[in-house]
């Protein structure tokens, strides 16, 4: 690999780079994201090497490994250009077919292809599938072509022109004024205006300052930041550089969680290229800008997402947070000005710089512009990342992407904004999402988890889960937030287990109100929202719980009453061997009974009854 | 420093630069209750009692005073419904945290609170994690022989591994900084334990009293590069 040595010499490597590729090639890209890896991407890759190696065809199609394809529930998802055909849940043994049917004659196996849920349709190529057609991808748009770990791929496509343009053309007043206009807002919670931000570290008087990549990304069930430092690293390093040389700071971190090591090694690695490319180090590109940055890796606690307690985390303190002021913008990192931004910002920062403004500004709400990346789990039938301009409504996400809710069930909440966010009701289907919109219902942006919940499951169990998650997870700093929750999952474990109280309604709602008020940090003053809002919207299930001792949804165990139909036992005792606790009982060849004083809820006894003689109340 | 000028329950009032609101409202002889504050270390806002309402409303919102510093114009309420009704409810946890703390016991009363209603995990439970000994033991003493260790659920005082910690010098600043008295030494035969360690008292070479372990004579000694031997009597005999 070259050093580059000036700015010529970038525009020169590009085009032999460019030069040296055909467009019309065949290439077979594997996806390699978090949800097709544990599937089987790479033996997938080795399969695909070595048939096309027998086959002859070795040197003619390129294989790569890429970087997370979107829809996650039908990986390991294989995508052949320049046709864009697109194959889920791909395994070893359909690596012949492939290749005999679509890279040596040039058809379709049309088993592996998505067929549309209404019309059965096969959709073979990629723009067919309804998950993506309605998305807009801007930060994952180069997730499943680029190899992460190949900066030709990065430079192919465009990569470091930004960077370019920034050292040469743009003062970093004109950057900022950019990222103002843009209207980016911070992708990771808070949704504070990126602009503003860099503009009050630039303004800020101490010496030197620093740039932050927040990666502790912590949300159960969310993997966008992950995916996007796993399939495109070079996006968000060049986006630290954009806002190091606008804040002027020379040295920029990222913080991510240890539990991601994929994550660290393909940062460490595109770290490397960059610099021994020349495109980080000291004198970039032979400007007066020099900046460089380095990894640092947490332990995984949730709370070090939140900033004061990142930046105590990377000084090698205990990750709590802090009071603010002083915001980190005017004492940060080691007492320093600092710009701490997510992943998903920074890597939005080279396409707005490179595209302008004005295009980003087009796309969005009012107060909320750009894309927004959402991780869609839970009870819908495709789940996986989508990226939609923001104002997409909650029901094109969870209905047109998700493709609705799975087994034919009933759609009962959506969840955003991960642990912290609050239940939406169906209600709010047509909500756009936006930062302000959510917070108006009672949920958050977050950093964009979207957890989707049918009717079989509990909400008073959903707040439960989530209860408990962040009191494992609340560093217990502070008062309203380390009591509160302990006092939240106490009342809650009584209600789901038919100990529930009347008064128990007002005093989580005593308690939520002052954690939200309260609490010392934006991770304390959130962490009521799965409460509260599942208080505000399903209100009647935790009174069904508390007067009537009974889960609509059948998930308390403890509430749930289960019995023998007499009329449909055969008397065949496949229950009575299969309890554990010896709770059935009977008279040869007559109905068994269960005693009720005995049974402990275990539930065996449904599933051994091959008659549906048990009946769950 | 200049002054800034700002309101305190509408009073217009100002202060230098960089006073904390706590601050400024005591000086005007207002009381807002604190648990983690002293006037000797700086302010980390874990027990949120000093809560005070800023901002114009409707929109306002609960700041703890004891780091939030004087702004120009800032409007501050220390007695408004909202803070009260924080306060009331901050202190009804710790009440259920440590139901026997003699402090929490009285501040509750004075807020109008006999009994929690929520449940208490140790009825015998005196701690309320407001760091004083932590931080006092990190910078004031300046050897961090205790932190806190875990998090929510199992959160506590205590020496790395939960075993005697060699850098501790049996100082009982700890146990002398704790608004509840949860931290505590014995003294006998001329030895102090205390978190798990023996120490052997030094008495005055004058009076034959005890002054303090020798291994906090020694560091102080060490700190301040005076000889050792001057330690050795006691402040009342020099």
């Amino acid at each position: 690999m070259p050093f580059i040595e000036s700015v010529d010499h970038l525009t020169e490597y590009r085009r032999r780079v460019r030069a040296a590729r055909d467009p019309q090639q065949l290439q077979v890209l594997v996806c390699g994201g978090p949800g097709c890896l544990p599937l089987g991407s790479e033996e997938l890759a080795a399969a695909f090497a070595a048939e096309m190696e027998a086959r002859g065809i070795a040197g003619k199609v390129l294989l790569k490994t890429t970087g997370c394809h979107g829809l996650c529930s039908h990986g390991v998802r294989v995508l052949i250009r320049p046709q864009e055909i697109s194959y889920q849940k791909v395994t070893v043994e359909d690596v012949p077919e492939i290749v005999e049917t679509t890279l040596l004659s040039g058809g379709v196996v049309e088993r592996l292809v998505y067929h549309h849920p209404e019309s059965q349709a096969p959709c073979p190529h990629k723009m067919d599938i309804p998950f993506y057609q309605t998305q807009n991808p801007l930060v994952l748009r180069k997730l499943d072509v680029i190899d992460p770990e190949s900066l030709d791929d990065y430079l192919a496509l465009g990569g470091y022109r930004t960077l370019r343009k920034i050292l040469f053309q743009m003062t970093p007043e004109q950057v900022i004024e950019a990222v103002e206009k843009s209207g980016l807002r911070g992708r990771g919670g808070g949704g504070f205006p990126t602009g503003r931000k860099w503009r009050l570290c630039r303004e800020a008087q101490a010496q030197p300052k620093f740039v932050i990549c927040n990666g502790d990304e912590g949300d159960p069930g969310a993997f966008m930041d992950r995916a996007v430092m796993e399939g495109d690293p070079h996006a968000v390093i060049e986006g630290m550089i954009v806002g190091g040389y606008a804040i002027g700071a020379m040295r920029g971190y990222i913080y991510v969680r240890h539990e991601y090591p994929l994550a660290v090694k393909r940062l460490q690695k595109a770290i490397d290229q960059a610099r021994e490319f020349g495109l980080l180090g000291t004198n970039i590109l032979r400007s007066n800008f020099s900046f460089d940055i380095q990894i640092s890796q947490g332990a995984g606690a949730f709370v070090c997402g939140e900033e004061t307690a990142l930046i105590a985390s990377i000084e090698g303190k205990i990750g709590e947070p802090n009071p603010r002021p002083p915001y980190p913008v005017q004492a940060g990192l080691f007492g320093l000005p600092t710009v701490i931004n997510n992943v998903e910002t920074w890597a939005n920062v080279p396409e707005i710089i490179n595209m302008g403004p004005e295009w980003f500004a087009a796309m969005g709400t009012d107060k909320s512009k750009g894309t927004k990346i959402f991780s869609l789990v839970g009870a819908v039938n495709n789940t996986g990342l989508v990226e939609v301009p923001m104002g997409t409504s909650l029901r094109q996400i969870i209905f047109g992407m998700g493709g609705g809710i799975a087994h034919n069930r009933e759609f009962k909440a959506v969840q955003t904004g991960g642990p912290s966010g609050g239940c939406i009701p169906p209600q709010y289907l047509d909500l756009p999402v936006d930062y302000d919109s959510l917070q108006q219902v009672g949920s958050i942006m977050g950093s964009g988890g979207m957890i989707v919940m049918d009717n079989h499951d509990c909400m008073v169990d959903v707040a439960r889960y989530f209860i408990s998650f962040l009191m494992e997870e609340s560093c217990g700093k502070c008062t309203p937030c380390r009591e509160g929750l302990k006092q939240l999952i106490t009342i809650l474990n009584e209600i789901t287990t038919g100990k529930g109280e009347a008064h128990h309604v007002d005093l989580m709602e005593d308690i939520c109100q002052t954690m939200a008020t309260a609490s010392l940090c934006g991770l304390g003053q959130s962490a009521a929202n799965p409460v509260r809002s599942t208080l505000k919207y399903f209100r009647e299930e935790y009174e069904r719980h508390i007067r009537d001792k009974k889960c609509p949804a059948k998930v308390c165990r403890q509430l749930l009453i289960y019995t023998i139909d007499p009329n449909e036992c055969t008397s065949c005792l496949a229950c009575v061997r299969e309890c554990p606790v010896g709770a059935i009982s009977g008279p040869k060849k007559e109905p068994q009974v269960i005693d009720q004083d005995i049974c402990v809820k275990c539930g065996l006894c449904v599933d051994a009854c091959q008659f549906d003689a048990v009946k769950v109340e | 420093m200049g002054e800034v000028s700002f309101y305190i329950n509408d009073l217009y009032t100002s202060a230098p630069v960089g006073t904390t609101l706590l601050e400024a409202v005591r000086s005007m002889d207002i009381e807002i209750p604190t648990l983690c504050h002293h006037p000797d270390l700086k302010s980390e806002g874990q027990c949120r009692l000093c809560l005070v309402e800023i901002g114009d409303w409707p929109q306002t919102r609960l700041v703890n005073s004891c780091t939030y510093p004087v702004e120009k114009g800032l409007k501050v309420q220390t007695h408004s419904e909202n803070v009260l009704q924080a306060r009331r409810l901050v202190l009804e946890l710790l009440l259920a945290r440590a139901p026997k703390a003699e402090i929490i016991q009285k501040l509750a009363a004075e807020h109008g609170i006999s009994q929690s209603r929520f449940t208490s995990e140790d009825p015998e439970e005196l701690c309320i994690l407001c760091g004083l000994c932590v931080r006092t033991c990190r910078d004031i003493v300046g050897v961090s022989a205790i932190g806190m260790i875990n998090r929510t659920p199992a959160k506590m005082v205590s020496t790395p591994f939960k075993e005697p910690s060699e850098v501790c010098i049996g100082c009982g600043s700890c146990a002398f900084v704790c608004p509840t008295g949860v931290i505590t030494y014995t003294e006998k035969n001329g030895i102090r334990s205390i978190w798990g360690r023996d120490f052997e008292l030094v008495a005055c070479e004058t009076c034959g009293s005890y002054i303090a372990p020798r291994a906090s004579l020694e560091y102080w000694a060490k700190q301040t590069g005076d000889p050792v031997e001057r330690y050795y009597i006691c402040r009342n005999c020099r």
